[in-house]
């Protein structure tokens, strides 16, 4: 079970206070409706699934509410950060 | 019977205290201070159980967690049974009731120890498998009769009448075992002032050095042992916890403790005390201190009760005043089997013979074995025993230098007890939890831990450290580290000095060389509690099972609820032999959580019964209960389901309720739907993204319905939302999806528009929500609310308007689900059972009919309405649902929805859309999940066109409805389908509109 340092409460909470989101950093793309399917598709279906570093979404869903990202290794489980939206990691594979 | 095995004098065990127990059926007697096992031993108990697939007699080996025999089913009731506890981990209480696992009529006379003598030889690795393979079907017949015949535990027919609890801590440093390097890590670290836990699995604190000879500071070990733990328990920053097994290490240091607490105190936890509690601990260090196992020797028939471990007797012997025989011999690998025989011989009992594997040990402990005039014979092993029920004798054969090979003949020498080491394995299971491979060591012959990427450290026998001053000095050492790591620091801890004989060096011998091959030898046993042999490995890697994964799951070495802790290392050993490659080569099999079994009930903890889920109930729940409600689980609410009255069938119920709601007025607690408060100058905009339709000129006092779509254009909610304000509007959502749509909002608005000025907050249980339906809730109404003009001119369809009913602010939506005049009527929470019983007494002259959940379905399928997640399963877009005109095409903003419903699998023809169905004959209600074809006699497998979503009896309308999809249903009104039953009827209907009842919505809109 991880433990998660949350940047807006600034502490470190038991994972049963998070719900993973997904891969961190997908934005929406900014006209829809001039995406090709293949785009569309992209963005809705196609993640990484990387094993090592992954920049995951996070929300303190138990907690203060608020989304952030988190830089993990899906293979050691080791968190090298947590940050806030808007903001960019700092470790990268 | 009486302790005939007891010593007069010495251990730890209180003679004043006898206690009274019962093994399988005989009474016996043993002293506070026993494990089971000690005392059976104590009483001469040499059969304990019967091995799993031959049925030989077995005894206890072991004095720990490795004990692979004496695994027993505990309990003197049907609800305190608790199977496979370890009678060397089990202390003995008065009263304690204790069966073996397996044995039939029992362990003395066992009717399948005949099969397993006789045809033993005929029973390979897989025996099971390759003999009962076929017909596959009945493999389910044999499986069950092999399980009764091999045994080892049953679980309890009657609830557990004893409570288990959990608790969550933090601590800076976590000391795992504490031995020696545990207490040296514990008393360090806690100096420091550090919060420090120390748990171990035993009865008492203080592992080896609670029947340990050696002298620490001058005096017995077991004083060194008092002096620290008492240092220890007047530390407030320090938590001891005996009884308390680490059973699992997982991420980030997360840590679970299984601590039996009254275990050792009866059949029953005495009363307001917990059984047994699971610790869930994040500790910021963890020292392991988790000693070693000592390996036996593998050789031919040692299995036979009397065939000990070397240290296990060592421990019966001086911890517990117990000589489990007469007459020794031992056999070892090393000077760590000389303490057996010298503790033997301390006890006043005969060695036999005190034998070395090794060519010509020179040392202090040959040298004090001389001194004792005790027989040492070297280069030689025991390789064979005789005796079924009990040792009569042991065979020693002289080894080549290597101890690969016997040179020359047996020598049988008569004895009752043998005790075998072949080394130290230290206990690296916790370490591998954290992912670290464990390493082999040449010098020590043993694997330990891998480096892991947890805050971790190891001090004493785990890390291969076996002599007590290493094992003090790695101890404080750790402990020091960890706590300065943790922030603290300025303790002062010197080493103890202790008085030890020094070693020289092991020999690497697991299994003993027997003249004849090992496939003709006798049985010699790996892993007993699996009755896996030399043989039978050696087997598995003829046989082309190569890497020890396969191995082990061929042979099922390892797998009993030992885990392998006594046998895996021989075993690895014999395989590597056999493949012809190093240990290291070869590798380890890697041990998961747990480290030992843990009872259901400490994983349970209170999260059973009426605690195993949260319950939530609305203001109106005594009224519910008062009138009969029977109740439906909506997620964690509960929601009256429909309101028998006696005598009444549940579609008789339902039947009054929807004609009462139609024909006169009916009521709905409907507090249960999720409610989301927004706020904010953008709350309008952000509302028109999220939702499919148009929100732009939604006035304040209106109300509108809305679907919820996900970017893949397929909808996942819907409700009604209000405009309270220009900037302030009240979201409703489905009752389950309340607390994902509330995330679903923040999701978009934190990381997509957070230039966006909006808030959110759940306000479902702020309210209480009742929905009054029926042509007279408007006369019904107009009696309790004071200040709303309920004039249907006046207070419009898809209005709201604030007021107040019988004195308490109220907001009134009028809104429908159920194709009446209807009002939904909300008042905060705490007035709700109030308002709800002031509109009974009112409206008993309209006959006011409460209805549940079940009539709601009827009412709302009656007029089409969907119900999103019953109707909808994540495949369905608006189009689909026939709710086009809900999609706000002409919007600005590419709202969540739009771009998904335009890919091209979505706008193709044919797709599954949303229709209402008439079964030709209209008694037959549809079972719901039932598929439509369209020509039933067509060959299997059937097209399928789609399937029924919700399906009803309509007492208004006099026949069954059903909604359901079918492909292009939109155009294929009037067309029949055809519904094959499981039953092998087939059902015929006719596809038609989904709204079956007032097309033009006259009813409402009066």
């Amino acid at each position: 079970m991880f433990y998660i340092y949350c940047p807006y409460c600034e502490e470190y909470r038991e994972e049963e206070e998070f719900h993973p989101k997904g891969e961190a950093h997908i934005a929406r793309p900014e006209d829809p409706d001039n995406c090709t399917d293949e785009e569309w598709g992209d963005y809705l279906f196609f993640r990484k699934n990387p094993r090592g570093v992954h920049h995951e979404l996070w929300v303190h869903a138990a907690g203060c509410r608020k989304f952030f990202n988190v830089t993990r290794d899906t293979q050691s489980y080791r968190i090298y950060e947590s940050y806030k939206i808007g903001e960019q990691p700092s470790v990268s594979a | 019977m009486t302790q005939i095995n007891r010593l007069q004098t010495g251990g730890r065990i209180d003679r004043s205290k006898p206690l009274a127990f019962r093994f399988d059926g005989k009474s016996y007697q043993g002293y506070q201070g026993d494990t089971l096992a000690s005392a059976l031993l104590a009483n001469g108990v040499d059969v304990v159980g019967r091995s799993f697939k031959y049925s030989r007699p077995r005894g206890i080996m072991a004095a720990g967690a490795d004990e692979p025999n004496a695994v027993l089913q505990l309990g003197a009731t049907e609800a305190t049974q608790i199977p496979n506890v370890r009678a060397t981990q089990q202390a003995v209480y008065d009263g304690l009731e204790a069966q073996p696992t397996n044995g039939w009529p029992n362990v003395n006379l066992d009717a399948m120890g005949f099969v397993g003598r006789w045809f033993g030889r005929f029973m390979p690795p897989g025996f099971y498998y390759k003999t009962f393979m076929y017909p596959q079907s009945l493999w389910m017949f044999y499986e069950k009769h092999i399980r009764r015949a091999a045994g080892l535990g049953r679980s309890p027919r009657a609830p557990d009448a004893d409570q288990y609890d959990h608790i969550n801590q933090h601590a800076d440093v976590l000391v795992v075992g504490a031995g020696p390097a545990g207490l040296g890590a514990a008393l360090a670290a806690a100096r420091t002032g550090a919060r420090v836990i120390l748990a171990d699995e035993q009865e008492e604190l203080g592992g080896s050095l609670l029947d340990s000879a050696a002298q620490i500071d001058g005096e017995a070990a077991s004083v060194w042992v008092t002096r620290v733990l008492n240092e220890l328990a007047d530390c407030e920053n320090v938590q001891l916890l005996p009884r308390s097994t680490v059973n699992g290490y997982h991420d980030h240091n997360f840590l679970t403790i299984h601590e039996r607490r009254a275990d050792h105190l009866g059949d029953r936890a005495p009363d307001g005390m917990t059984r047994q509690r699971l610790h869930r601990l994040r500790a910021r260090w963890v020292v392991l201190a988790t000693g070693a196992h000592e390996r036996p020797l593998v050789y031919g028939n040692n299995d036979v009760p009397g065939c000990f471990v070397a240290a296990a007797l060592s421990t019966y012997l001086r911890r517990y005043a117990v000589a489990p025989g007469h007459s020794l011999v031992v056999s070892t690998a090393n000077d760590y089997g000389y303490r057996a025989a010298f503790d033997w011989q301390d006890a006043g009992h005969e060695v036999v013979a005190l034998v070395d594997s090794r060519a010509n040990p020179q040392g202090a402990w040959q040298d004090e074995a001389r001194k004792r005039g005790l027989r040492l014979i070297t280069g030689a092993a025991v390789t064979d025993v005789r005796g079924s029920k009990r040792v009569k004798a042991a065979a020693i054969v002289p080894l080549n230098e290597d101890g690969t090979q016997a040179t020359g003949s047996l020598q049988w020498l008569t004895c009752d007890t043998v005790a075998t080491s072949g080394g130290w394995s230290p206990a690296v299971h916790l370490s591998c939890h954290t992912g670290a491979r464990p390493q082999w060591r040449d010098d020590i012959i043993g694997f330990v831990p891998g480096k892991s990427r947890e805050q971790m450290l190891t001090a004493g026998a785990v890390a291969g450290s076996y002599s007590l001053t290493d094992c003090l000095k790695e101890g404080v050492a750790a402990g020091l580290k960890a706590a300065t790591d943790a922030g603290f620091s300025g303790a002062d801890v010197p080493v103890p000095t202790v008085s030890e004989l020094a070693e020289t060096a092991p020999m690497a011998l697991f299994a003993v060389p027997h003249p004849k091959p090992s496939s003709r030898a006798p049985k010699q046993f790996v892993d007993y509690q699996n009755d896996v042999t030399a043989a039978g490995i050696e087997l598995a890697t003829r046989e082309g099972f190569e890497s020890i994964e396969h191995v082990k799951r061929y042979t099922a070495m390892g797998f009993g609820t030992d885990q392998g802790k006594l046998g895996n290392i021989n075993g690895m050993a014999i395989a590597a032999r056999s493949l012809g490659q190093t240990i290291p080569e070869t590798g380890t099999t890697v041990f998961r959580p747990n480290y030992t079994p843990v009872t259901f009930g400490a994983i349970a903890g209170r999260h059973c019964r009426d605690l195993f889920e949260p319950k939530r109930f609305t203001a109106m729940q005594p009224w519910h209960e008062q009138h009969g409600a029977e109740f439906e689980n909506v997620g964690q609410w509960k929601r009256p389901w429909y309101y028998p009255k006696p005598g009444e069938s549940m579609q008789e119920a339902l039947n009054r309720e929807c004609l009462a709601t139609r024909e006169s007025v009916g009521i709905l607690d409907a507090s249960t739907l999720g409610k989301i408060d927004i706020q904010g100058k953008d709350a309008r905009e952000f509302i028109g993204r999220i939702y499919s339709n148009a929100w732009a000129k939604l006035a304040p006092g209106k109300c509108r319905y809305g679907l919820m779509c996900g970017e893949d254009g397929m909808v996942f909610d819907d409700g009604v939302t209000s405009c309270l304000g220009e900037n302030h509007f009240l979201m409703t959502t489905t009752t389950g999806g309340a607390a994902g749509v509330l995330e679903w909002l923040e999701l978009y608005h934190q990381t997509e528009w957070p230039e966006l000025e909006v808030y959110f907050n759940s306000v479902t249980d702020h309210w209480a929500t009742m929905g009054v339906a029926g042509p007279n809730s408007r006369k019904l109404l107009a009696e309790l609310i004071e200040d709303i003009d309920l004039d249907g001119e006046a207070f419009r369809f898809m209005d709201w308007r604030q007021g107040t009913i019988c004195g308490v602010p109220c907001r009134v939506f009028r809104i429908s689900f159920t194709g009446e005049l209807q009002y939904e009527i909300n008042v905060p929470a705490h007035y709700g059972l109030y308002i709800w019983e002031r509109l009974f007494e009112h409206g008993e002259k309209y006959n006011l009919t409460p209805y549940g959940t079940e009539t709601m379905h009827i009412l709302r399928a009656e007029k089409g309405f969907i119900i999103a997640g019953q109707d909808t399963d994540g495949s369905v877009h608006p189009y689909d649902l026939g709710m086009g005109w809900a999609v706000g095409e002409n919007k600005p903003f590419s709202f969540i929805g739009r771009r998904g419903m335009k890919r091209e699998d979505c706008v193709r023809p044919n797709r599954k859309q949303f229709v209402g169905l008439k079964t030709k004959d209209p008694n037959i209600v549809l079972p719901e999940g039932v598929h439509a074809v369209a020509d039933p006699n067509q060959p299997k497998p059937m097209a399928m066109l789609g399937h029924v979503t919700s399906s009803y009896y309509s007492a208004f309308l006099g026949r069954s409805i059903a909604l359901g999809f079918i492909k292009g249903g939109h155009e294929r009104m009037g067309d029949t389908v055809y519904y094959p039953l499981e039953d092998g009827r087939v059902v015929e209907a006719e596809i038609c509109s989904t709204i079956f009842l007032d097309p033009k919505g006259e009813r409402q809109n009066v």
